[in-house]
């Protein structure tokens, strides 16, 4: 009998010194979202960011520290709208984690809102195209809110234990989202109705919000690189519309928009378009603030 | 509104985690209940001293009444629910920009794994559970300066799919494959190949398997006809290759791919670092094994990858396999067991990591072949001799993304023979090959490849091949 006592204590000890509940671990696919679910959250889990603003979501490769970072998740919370379908569902396939491949642990943040362009006609031919519409919701605040609500409530719904925290942070960021919205307006109020030619079409709900308006893409099609020939077509367009400026992610490379600007004068602008994209754009208050203010300067 | 207050109370003490330390107000220990008396309260002075806007300000300060008593119940706050502390952007604003909860029950259940069938949501389509559904198709032609009929690889017989590609145009292979979710615990994907041989058609099923979906601690197990996780190509449809065709040591130890009926089960650990261990058994139909001995489980493998990242620009992967079989009559005509071990690596970087628009991929394997058995001529069985030793082969590539248009490739594969036995050689079959490819998008390419194979003492074989190469319908994901 005394055989087992010994292990029995160090069993107990062991089962005594344990917390009482691990941190919910949370994958993030993109900064935007692991930032959102740092200010419901805070502490109360760990956040693993999948990709950072340098690199182009569509275009991921399946990497084995994902593939980790995933086996490890209890929750990923992603853009989805076929944003990620070239590396997220390997990723989850190959991870072998039941917890993240269907049900509660799996959020997808375009499927919270209502999403824009979502097209009539699937056809490869007009590039890549989303059949759920236009995933870059993250740059509309209004949507972002809807979808901290739903997040929230995720949140509480995995980690009961943290149901009161997860509310109180979620009353508190609304109040002060709000109260930035309401900031972000007022500023924005002289770029409404003004004109914009982008990279590829990644802020379509921020023209959407602030009354905006995208007149080209350099992007023949999107996903499809810009040729010479396209944008070559976009100078008198870009010239005579009174364009704003021409923006591109901080991702995308800056060669297409610097040479149209330099042969029609309207600014290039890179934009953050997540967190991370600019040294301002440190969480989703300093993506908004950096956005509207680069905006602004191109006015000026 | 004291009822509230009591289920409130009641709720929170339920819930109230042991460690989640707050201060205690002397009313209530809640902050979710805090927080919205001081919003109704908000609200309220909001209404007074703002006499227009008086009604509306009623209306969120009722609707956060709302809210409280759906606390009471449990419910948790669901999308569209007005908020009360909305000063400028109205809740119905809100509201419009919300998925609707059919929206979202559809999209919850169409699970990220499934390629979605793009039809409506809802509705009774019968179509709407079709498998997600991707053609490749693909095509070549090639130009050999020794004829492919009189090739002969010193040292190793040409078995399964092993040797030069048909001078001329050619289809090549051609795939079909359907994959879906069964139902919440499993995953199905059938991938059917076209092969044109000495102008017969032949329609065959390369993959045909079930995967589980929900096994715990990183568990999955697969069962069905698939290709082996040994090494790295070997799991890797032909699509996704770097170069035309397979490597040499490919070609000579697998017959260019093995794929057998079988089960594997494989488990990913708990790590920071990406760490794959599996085991799989198999009939033991396919090259390298044959006659499906031990009852038809026939042959074993083990496989272990490990792999990471240094920074975001640099990843790897590395791996050690290896497959034991049981043959008789084997398609080189080996009766016997035989071991096959591989170590793979591969190492990639990509400014930024953005590995579609530049970067490098330099990938190495290492095969060894252990032979025990004996060996009786295919063509005539009458001859035969003991088969026992050991051959190697190798490759090394290293491809160039120039950007998302253009990569550039070289690759050295070899053999090393051995010097006894049915197919002792002297000579060590090598290759140099150089490939240059075109994608117009991620799902069309067009390549150009040289090569230069001396496959025996006495003949060389120059190569050129010009292929196409295209992915229609659901967007695949690919592994790294």
């Amino acid at each position: 009998m005394k055989l087992f006592a010994i292990p029995a204590l160090l069993l107990a000890a062991g089962l005594v010194s344990m917390p009482a509940q691990a941190k919910l671990k949370v994958f993030a696919c993109e900064p935007e979202w692991g930032s959102l679910v740092g200010e419901l959250a805070g502490d109360k889990v760990d956040v693993d960011v999948g990709t950072s603003a340098l690199q182009d979501v569509h275009q991921i490769e399946a990497k084995p520290s994902l593939i980790a970072k995933v086996r490890s998740a209890d929750l990923i919370v992603c853009t989805g709208a076929e944003l990620e379908v070239g590396w997220l569902p390997q990723l989850i396939r190959q991870s072998g984690n039941a917890k993240i491949a269907s049900g509660a642990g799996s959020f997808m943040a375009a499927a919270q809102v209502k999403t824009l362009e979502k097209p009539s006609a699937l056809d490869r031919a007009n590039g890549d195209v989303h059949p759920d519409g236009n995933p870059h919701i993250q740059m509309d605040p209004r949507r972002v809110l809807i979808v901290a609500r739903t997040l929230d409530a995720r949140l509480a719904q995995l980690d009961p234990a943290n149901a009161a925290v997860y509310q109180q942070r979620l009353a508190d960021f609304s109040k002060r989202w709000l109260a930035a919205m309401t900031r972000w307006k007022a500023q924005a109020a002289s770029l409404k109705g003004r004109k914009v030619v982008v990279h590829h079409i990644s802020w379509v709900y921020l023209w959407d919000w602030l009354g905006m308006q995208q007149i080209g893409a350099l992007e023949p099609k999107p996903g499809v690189p810009p040729t010479s020939a396209h944008l070559s077509s976009l100078i008198a367009l870009t010239k005579s519309s009174g364009t704003l400026a021409i923006v591109r992610a901080a991702y995308q490379d800056p060669k297409p928009a610097e040479w149209l600007s330099e042969r029609t004068g309207v600014p290039a602008v890179s934009l953050p378009l997540t967190v991370g994209g600019d040294a301002q754009s440190k969480d989703l208050f300093g993506l908004f603030d950096s956005t509207i203010s680069k905006l602004l300067g191109a006015a000026k | 509104m004291r009822n509230s207050l009591l289920g409130l109370c009641l709720l929170s003490a339920l819930a109230a985690p042991t460690h989640a330390a707050q201060p205690s107000p002397p009313t209530a220990d809640d902050p979710r209940m805090e927080a919205l008396e001081t919003r109704i309260q908000a609200l309220e002075a909001n209404a007074n001293s703002l006499s227009q806007q008086a009604a509306q300000a009623v209306a969120e300060a009722r609707a956060a009444r709302a809210e409280l008593n759906a606390l009471k119940g449990g419910a948790p706050v669901v999308a569209g629910q007005p908020d009360a502390t909305a000063p400028t952007t109205d809740a119905a604003e809100l509201d419009a920009l919300a998925a609707s909860p059919d929206e979202v029950a559809a999209s919850a259940a169409d699970s990220a794994l499934a390629a979605p069938t793009g039809g409506d949501a809802g509705g009774s389509n019968a179509n709407a559970f079709n498998p997600a559904i991707s053609i490749i198709l693909n095509g070549s032609y090639s130009h050999h300066s020794l004829d492919p009929d009189a090739y002969v690889r010193a040292g190793f017989p040409l078995a399964g799919e092993a040797g030069p590609s048909a001078d001329g145009l050619s289809l090549g292979e051609s795939e079909l494959s359907f994959a879906a979710n069964i139902d919440d615990k499993l995953y199905g994907q059938l991938t059917l190949a076209v092969e044109s041989e000495d102008g017969e058609d032949h329609l065959g099923v390369e993959e045909a398997f079930i995967d589980t979906t929900s096994l715990p601690a990183g568990f999955s197990l697969r069962a069905g006809r698939f290709f082996s996780n040994i090494g790295y190509l070997n799991s890797h449809h032909a699509h996704t290759d770097n170069f035309f065709d397979r490597p040499l040591p490919y070609q000579a130890f697998l017959g260019s791919q093995y794929g057998d009926d079988g089960v594997q089960l494989r488990w990913v650990a708990p790590t920071a670092l990406f760490l794959e261990f599996g085991g799989e058994v198999f009939r033991g139909q396919n090259f390298p094994s044959g006659g499906a001995q031990h009852d038809g489980v026939g042959t074993r493998t083990l496989f272990a990858h490990v792999g990471g990242e240094l920074g975001d620009e640099n990843s790897w992967l590395a791996g050690v396999s290896m497959l034991k079989t049981k043959a008789e009559g084997a398609d080189d005509g080996f009766s016997g067991d035989g071991t096959l071990y591989i170590a793979d690596g591969t190492w990639k970087w990509a400014p930024q990591g953005n590995f579609k628009d530049g970067g490098v991929t330099l990938r190495g394997e290492y095969f060894l072949d252990d032979r025990d058995g004996t060996f009786a001529d295919p063509e005539d069985p009458s001859i035969t001799s003991l088969w026992d030793g050991q051959r190697r082969g190798a490759y090394l590539e290293a491809v160039y993304r120039l950007n998302r248009t253009w990569d550039v490739g070289y690759r050295y594969d070899r053999l090393w023979a051995d010097d006894n036995g049915p197919f002792a050689s002297d000579f060590d079959p090598s290759r140099h090959s150089a490939e240059l490819t075109w994608r117009n998008s991620e799902f069309s390419l067009l390549r150009l490849q040289l090569s230069h194979d001396q496959p025996n003492a006495d003949d060389t074989d120059n190569a050129i091949t010009l292929q196409y190469q295209t992915s229609l319908g659901a967007h695949g994901a690919h592994k790294f």
